[in-house]
């Protein structure tokens, strides 16, 4: 199966160089704004679109991403509304990979195979569900790869050389290396240590590998991206959209410059990475 | 993938933590390496003669086991029916269930060399028996509890600070129990190297159903031989109430294979089921994922999680235990529930008629039992756990009954 995923990811090593991976929550700050920000990373930088699907209980997730899932439950944001926000960027844009991630709770209330096939329809090309490790792989997983998504798994510090084979098989698209044993927008990973790890995983598998959990400045994804295939941007993103925020809470158009002046940046620190190591 | 035996309610779960479609390992990857060594550490340590001879001590001479099986004279002649027992759980070091299963997981953290130990609680008894049984072996030790938690059981946060302990108020969500949860994995999955997660009740990733439940059976084990004791025979109905399950699992584990005894669990019905503001997940919730376990949960219809409300902090919970979830499906277990108002009334009634005062959290079953038992004869024998005593419920309970009062 060759997807946009795949696609993508042979065009920047053909480019020699990293993705910039952008993390959005559905719906934050509301609905229409949360699209507007959508259409507009691709053009500001992202190479590759994650979504989030906020969750009442986000246990992996720190503070900004949970304030981020909780705005946007507020505002009204459900699976139904997110499928049609994929719709809606998928309208204008064909080949930048989207993937939806979230926890499996609300994919398993709204049905499995429902789930699947609106994902697909919509215009998702992979997944990444964060409590849904390969000891639950009938769950979501192999279904998944049965209506021809990607399934993203999540390989941490924690991840010994024992158990990376169990990660990744029935994995695909890229792999998700989480830089830091947290959450999401906790410590600062250090980038030797991330390339060392980044080169373990690669030992054991051709896919490509993006690191994220902790990316938070322009020179620190830069620093990321010269020792890996991607650099996942999160936390940096959505705390954009809150500080955009007029002091009511209103959405306004700020939060879509917001966010893309700071992809923009940290796009440009991602390409640098490896003009700078060959240099 | 073993077949649960038709004719045995007490052969689960299966070896991916399975009790039916419920239970499981639905935790992140950074957690799941952690998960499996605690598997096989519980697994040799349940095997140890050593380890068992080691609990067996302390539970003897430090928790101060076993815990009588009292006849409740003056309630039975209350009640006007069934023989009420209770089960003194409220008399154990510390002052309720909890400390069972928590004795067993700090001597499991010891073995495998972890000293940091990080709890959730929500009424505080947990957090209560992981500060003391922390303090009596030297380790370091954080409870999260959400802040209403620590407004409205500042006896016990008192008692935590007093053991040694950190309490970590939880600003997130509803702040309660759910809330002190997530924070505890979200600290679980930042310090691996050295922490053990001491959970309080038989939920989470397996194996934590399972091995809470094997440390609180204790509760039912007593019970079966002090009431061969007592009345020669084994009761006809058991009785507790329900948040996330350990002290009920405890009591009914080892008589779940006695079909002809009756089991009830009792669930908190908050200001009532048709208002929505309760906590019972069997009676009000479906099936969903949540906490690292498939079990019944309060939410939306879109998959969010409600928040739970009950007057007792120990049942407000949106969950339950994933073995009581397939004890409710097989139908062995029946589940009830009991309003804030009806344990309220227990409360004041079992302190008056006893001159023991219970736990807002087993005042819930009380509650049911003052309606089950008038219904039985006076041949049936009813054995209801007494999990936790009132000490800590006095200003709840002073504020409602005497806001009532005016």
């Amino acid at each position: 199966m060759t997807g946009r995923i795949d696609r993508r990811f042979a065009e920047l090593k053909k480019e020699g160089r990293a993705a910039l991976v952008t993390f959005t929550m559905a719906g934050d700050p509301d609905h229409a704004t949360s699209v507007a920000i959508l259409k507009a990373l691709p053009k500001a930088g992202a190479d590759v679109i994650e979504l989030g699907m906020p969750f009442t209980d986000p246990m992996a997730d720190g503070p900004a991403i949970q304030a981020a899932g909780l705005r946007a439950l507020k505002a009204g944001q459900n699976m139904k509304i997110t499928f049609a926000a994929v719709r809606d960027f998928r309208n204008g844009d064909d080949t930048t990979p989207l993937v939806l991630m979230g926890y499996y709770n609300p994919i398993y209330i709204y049905g499995v195979e429902r789930f699947l096939g609106d994902a697909k329809a919509a215009g998702v090309d992979g997944l990444i569900v964060v409590d849904l490790p390969p000891e639950e792989d009938s769950e979501l997983c192999l279904p998944a790869m049965k209506a021809g998504l990607n399934f993203i798994r999540l390989a941490t510090p924690t991840t010994d050389d024992k158990r990376l084979p169990t990660v990744l098989t029935n994995t695909s698209g890229f792999v998700y290396y989480v830089s830091i044993t947290g959450i999401t927008g906790a410590a600062a990973p250090d980038a030797e240590k991330v390339t060392a790890a980044v080169a373990r995983i690669k030992r054991h598998t051709t896919l490509p590998v993006c690191v994220g959990f902790g990316v938070r400045t322009a020179a620190h994804a830069r620093a990321i991206a010269a020792g890996a295939d991607g650099v996942v941007m999160g936390a940096a993103l959505v705390e954009a959209v809150r500080q955009s925020l007029g002091p009511d809470a209103k959405p306004s158009s700020a939060s879509v410059t917001a966010v893309t002046d700071l992809a923009r940046a940290l796009a440009a620190g991602v390409r640098g990475a490896r003009v700078a190591a060959r240099a | 993938m073993t077949v649960q035996q038709l004719n045995s309610f007490r052969t689960g779960p299966d070896e991916h933590g399975h009790f039916g479609i419920y239970g499981g390992r639905f935790v992140a990857e950074t957690l799941m390496p952690l998960v499996l060594e605690l598997e096989k550490a519980y697994a040799a340590a349940k095997v140890d003669p050593n380890f068992k001879k080691e609990m067996d001590g302390y539970l003897t001479h430090y928790v101060g086991r076993p815990s009588p099986l009292y006849f409740a004279e003056r309630l039975t002649r209350h009640c006007n029916g069934a023989k009420i027992y209770l089960k003194r759980e409220e008399l154990n070091h510390t002052g309720a269930h909890k400390v069972n299963n928590v004795l067993g997981q700090i001597l499991l953290a010891r073995r495998m060399g972890k000293n940091r130990i990080i709890a959730e609680t929500g009424a505080g008894m947990h957090g209560v028996a992981t500060a003391t049984l922390c303090a009596r072996f030297g380790l370091e030790c954080i409870v999260y509890m959400g802040a209403v938690d620590v407004e409205r059981q500042k006896a016990n946060v008192f008692r935590m600070n007093m053991l040694g302990a950190k309490v970590v108020p939880v600003e997130s969500g509803a702040k309660t129990l759910k809330d002190a949860m997530n924070e505890a994995l979200r600290d679980w999955v930042t310090n691996v190297e050295s922490t053990f997660y001491c959970i309080g009740t038989i939920a989470g990733p397996h194996p934590y159903p399972m091995m809470v439940r094997d440390f609180q059976s204790i509760i039912g084990r007593e019970t079966r031989e002090q009431m061969q004791a007592a009345e020669g025979r084994l009761p006809d109905s058991l009785i507790a109430c329900i948040g996330g399950g350990s002290n009920a699992m405890g009591l009914f584990h080892p008589f779940l294979d006695d079909n002809d005894i009756e089991i009830y669990g009792v669930e908190a019905a908050g200001h009532g089921l048709k208002t929505g503001m309760h906590a019972a997940s069997i009676a009000g919730g479906r099936p969903g994922v949540l906490h690292g376990n498939r079990t019944y949960l309060l939410m939306n219809e879109d998959g969010q999680i409600n928040e739970a409300h009950s007057i007792s902090a120990g049942l407000d919970y949106p969950g339950i235990g994933p073995e009581h979830s397939w004890l409710h499906d097989v139908g062995r277990v029946t589940f009830l529930s009991a309003t804030d108002d009806e344990a309220l009334h227990a409360f004041a009634l079992l302190s008056k008629l006893e001159g023991i005062i219970p736990a807002l959290e087993p005042a819930h079953a009380i509650a049911k039992v003052l309606e089950l038992a008038a219904r039985k004869p006076k041949d049936h024998l009813m054995v209801v756990n007494l999990s936790g005593r009132g000490d800590k419920d006095l200003d709840t309970v002073s504020r409602h009954l005497g806001s009532k009062a005016r």
